[in-house]
């Protein structure tokens, strides 16, 4: 039933939109528990490939919640698991930004910033593992996420590059080895 | 300590209209291939002057320790100061927009060609660099850091409740956010 899907997208993204600590990267860990494992909405790989594509439009990560609501329920899935995913964590920022001027240099605000930084690194690098094991199935692949990986990590160039050269080398791959 | 006006946007004298926000919101999401965060300082205060870098710092700072994407929470506090309610959501839309119509453009193609042995080729090579986009990502900001004992096993700690144990994100922060910030209150003492 589409209404009770849509219920079901509201509720799921909008309980996990306040532990987006650093962005929408961290909650990646929650969402594949979320939509392939607890509701079973995606496979493994169809979620990989929506990261994926994700990651080649511009603008913020958040937008991969957009383009799994698009998938389950079209535009309606769309607005509903953005506005999902958004809501709640805009509603609080909405509210600080009006007390802002009362914790700008505070000294706890900075004591903040220092504890909270592991958080989001931490989940972002489970993300990254828990995406490595949804796509690399094969010896390419595997070179693929440790070759960009290092690419990003040690280079200040656009990662766009990496995401180009990684569909050239898949397409290639198959166009002349195992297609 | 700070004055009070900090985070207030620099004077202008004219006012700032919601086309003109929306306009510089579309711009930082549309720009914002793979770093949306650089091209929002260049946008907001290189180029409309709505902010200086001291101001735009402090802005980041508060739209860091909030959940939510940064840029996002950036977009809600710069709609706020200028129109309050509307503007936020204006600023938000603005960013947002742009990036879902070029996505939706991908996702239909995807859906109408994905199938194709040769199209899903190319998806997994963009997927599996996709995956080390964002471990790399993660790496780039450790090297960053010069972590603490806390900082290390705070990480450590979330790392195995999401990789390992797939705990609620919820429950991750709750358990995390209270122990780091002792810890961090602890480390500071001499």
């Amino acid at each position: 039933m589409k209404s009770g899907l849509l219920a079901q997208l509201a509720v799921t993204f909008a309980t996990m939109s306040l532990g987006a600590i650093g962005g929408a990267n961290a909650v990646l860990p929650e969402m594949h528990r979320q939509v392939v494992s607890v509701h079973g909405w995606l496979d493994d790989k169809t979620f990989a490939n929506l990261f994926a594509i994700a990651q080649a439009a511009p603008g913020p990560n958040v937008i991969f919640v957009s383009l799994i609501g698009w998938h389950l329920a079209g535009a309606a899935g769309l607005a509903v698991a953005t506005i999902a995913i958004c809501l709640p964590s805009s509603l609080l920022t909405f509210g600080v930004s009006r007390i802002r001027r009362r914790l700008v240099g505070a000294r706890w605000m900075k004591l903040l910033q220092v504890a909270l930084m592991p958080i989001p690194l931490a989940l972002m690098a489970a993300s990254g593992l828990i995406m490595a094991q949804a796509s690399d199935h094969t010896v390419l692949a595997s070179l693929l996420t440790a070759g960009t990986a290092l690419f990003v990590a040690f280079t200040q160039r656009n990662p766009l590059w990496a995401l180009s050269v990684g569909g050239l080398l898949g397409g290639l791959d198959f166009l002349l080895i195992s297609g | 300590m700070s004055d009070a006006t900090q985070t207030d946007p620099v004077p202008i004298d004219q006012p700032v209209s919601y086309g003109s926000i929306f306009l510089a919101f579309s711009k930082i999401g549309l720009c914002g291939f793979g770093g949306v965060a650089a091209w929002a300082h260049r946008v907001l205060v290189d180029e409309r002057g709505w902010y200086t870098d001291k101001q735009y710092a402090d802005l980041l700072s508060i739209g860091s320790v909030l959940p939510g994407p940064n840029v996002c929470n950036i977009s809600i506090m710069v709609g706020e100061q200028f129109h309050g309610a509307l503007g936020s959501a204006t600023a938000l839309t603005g960013l947002l927009a742009g990036p879902l119509l070029i996505l939706l453009g991908l996702a239909m193609l995807y859906e109408l060609y994905g199938n194709l042995p040769l199209v899903q080729a190319v998806i997994g090579g963009v997927t599996a660099a996709a995956a080390g986009l964002v471990i790399g990502t993660a790496i780039k900001l450790a090297r960053r850091l010069r972590p603490s004992f806390g900082n290390l096993l705070v990480g450590l700690l979330a790392f195995g409740g999401a990789a390992i144990l797939h705990l609620h994100i919820l429950l991750i922060v709750a358990l995390m956010v209270p122990l780091s910030l002792a810890l961090a209150i602890r480390e500071r003492r001499p």
